[in-house]
């Protein structure tokens, strides 16, 4: 018998999930039934919450975390990683979510925040957490709060997919031009971005973030999974994109099969053909509340 | 040697840079005629449901059944060794394994991902480079529970073999394309 030490909670550990997840679907789900569709699907993971983004935005009201008792449902129904929602700023249902057991924490703007000024200080966690970004200084913020993952946001609940295609191509832009900017340009990048000049300089060293990036928001077919593969994204959010098509099941995995083959337009021609009517969508400029906006 | 990397989901993008590290050519393998063209495969960490799943739609299964049955040299971490293996508790009821080496795996059997960890293991087995330990990275890992006779067990933490070899099939419960040590890559790539 070896005596081993053991270390938990390490950023190797929470970033080494993350790297398990690549290449692959996570799906929104409010209850264990669309939990074991999802994984019959081939999702790498579900997202546990009572309301999807869509009915979150039509209902109004304060958004919080899931009853503990509907994510232990959800958990006891797979065998794929769970994730949960905190609001932004709200550590104290961080802390519920890490005490269930959930595999990864989503510090959330699609829930109602709770802090105005404040983000989560994740480092005080051993559970790993996701967080949205829109552009690569909040993506860089969240990163030195201690996000072990980032998901560009979109814009969540309208099944359009231009804000997603914004926010990714911002994001890659500004990493292709940090990598290209000489030394002295990389204090005033740091600058600009309100963020450390350390990530800045890791930035255009290795030419990514230093942690994987995925995309949410307005995710709702195989070729919206191909497009932000496409423009960088490593896997896939989908919230209501999926449980608010006509038919979920097939529709989930055409959107697995895409992301894995999102380079091969024949594939995703297959994939794509007879899924049903994707669910409805909505014009930007049309909503009341715009959830990518929340969070700094 | 082209040695392919099962590319359907998870860590092969990792796999693939530590294979170019230690003089490999990585070839991404999603159809079976990408795998026709591989002297070798390294099955990375992922989704071990979300794999399968995907072995089957891109018609691959049978292909790799066929080439493990000829001795293709495999290399499987976390969800590629849970793919490998003879027997697998608490997989999903359908989930079909690959049988290719005398082993019986639990998935997650370390726990959930806040049980995850990272240890110094010691590998044994009379290996050259190896008077250092090797720095393991566990993620919601499987336990393997038995192994069959002809299995050589390279490492173990506490009583559970987690670096294992059968002939041409070498699989580790942790990951080590998640850090700078090339030392198990080197051992697959040349033996291989």
């Amino acid at each position: 018998m070896s005596d081993i030490t053991r270390s938990t909670g390490t950023q190797l550990v929470k970033r080494g999930l993350a790297e398990m997840l690549k290449g692959g679907v996570v799906m929104d789900v409010v209850d264990p039934e669309q939990a074991r569709i999802a994984e019959d699907a081939g999702a790498v993971a579900v997202m546990a919450l009572e309301r999807v983004p869509s009915d979150i935005r039509r209902d109004g009201g304060v958004a919080r975390m899931s009853d503990p008792e509907m994510i232990e449902g959800i958990k006891a129904a797979v065998t794929i990683p769970v994730m949960a929602k905190a609001r932004i700023g709200h550590f104290a249902e961080a802390q519920i979510l890490q005490a269930l057991g959930v595999d990864y924490v989503d510090e959330s703007e699609v829930l109602t925040p709770a802090d105005e000024a404040h983000h989560i200080d994740k480092w005080a966690f051993d559970v790993p957490f996701v967080c949205g970004a829109t552009n690569l200084g909040e993506a860089l913020r969240r990163i030195s709060e201690g996000a072990c993952l980032i998901r560009s946001k979109g814009e969540a609940g309208t099944g359009n997919i231009v804000e997603a295609v914004r926010h990714l191509r911002s994001i890659m832009g500004d990493i292709g031009r940090i990598t290209k900017a000489d030394s002295a340009e990389l204090f005033d990048w740091a600058k600009r971005l309100q963020s450390s000049l350390s990530l800045v300089q890791e930035i255009a060293e290795t030419g990514e973030l230093p942690v994987p990036m995925f995309c949410a928001g307005g995710i709702a077919t195989p070729a919206d999974a191909s497009l932000v593969m496409q423009l960088g994204a490593q896997s896939v959010f989908v919230g209501s994109g999926i449980f608010k098509s006509d038919d979920p099941a097939p529709r989930a995995r055409a959107i697995v099969e895409a992301t894995t083959n999102f380079t091969d337009p024949v594939i995703l021609g297959k994939v794509s053909r007879g899924l049903g009517a994707a669910m409805p969508g909505l014009e930007i400029d049309t909503l009341e509340t715009r959830l990518a906006d929340r969070g700094w | 040697m082209k040695v392919g990397v099962l590319a359907l989901q998870g860590a092969f993008a990792r796999h693939a840079a530590v294979l170019t590290d230690v003089g490999a050519a990585p070839i991404e393998v999603r159809t079976p005629e990408h795998l026709s063209g591989v002297d070798a495969l390294v099955m990375p960490g992922g989704e071990s449901t979300t794999m399968s799943m995907l072995l089957d739609i891109a018609e691959l299964r049978q292909p790799l059944v066929e080439r493990l049955a000829r001795g293709l040299p495999v290399f499987g971490t976390c969800a590629g060794m849970i793919l490998l293996a003879s027997a697998v508790a608490d997989g999903r009821s359908d989930q079909e394994s690959l049988a290719a080496i005398d082993m019986d795996v639990r998935r997650n059997g370390y726990g959930r991902q806040i049980d995850s960890f990272e240890a110094d293991i010691d590998v044994g087995g009379g290996l050259p480079d190896w008077d250092t330990p090797f720095h393991g990275v566990f993620i919601r890992a499987p336990v393997v529970e038995r192994v069959g006779d002809g299995v050589e067990v390279l490492a173990r933490v506490d009583d559970n073999p987690v670096l294992c070899r059968q002939g041409h099939v070498m699989v580790a419960s942790f990951h080590p394309e998640l850090t700078d040590d090339r030392r198990i890559h080197e051992l697959f790539v040349e033996t291989a």
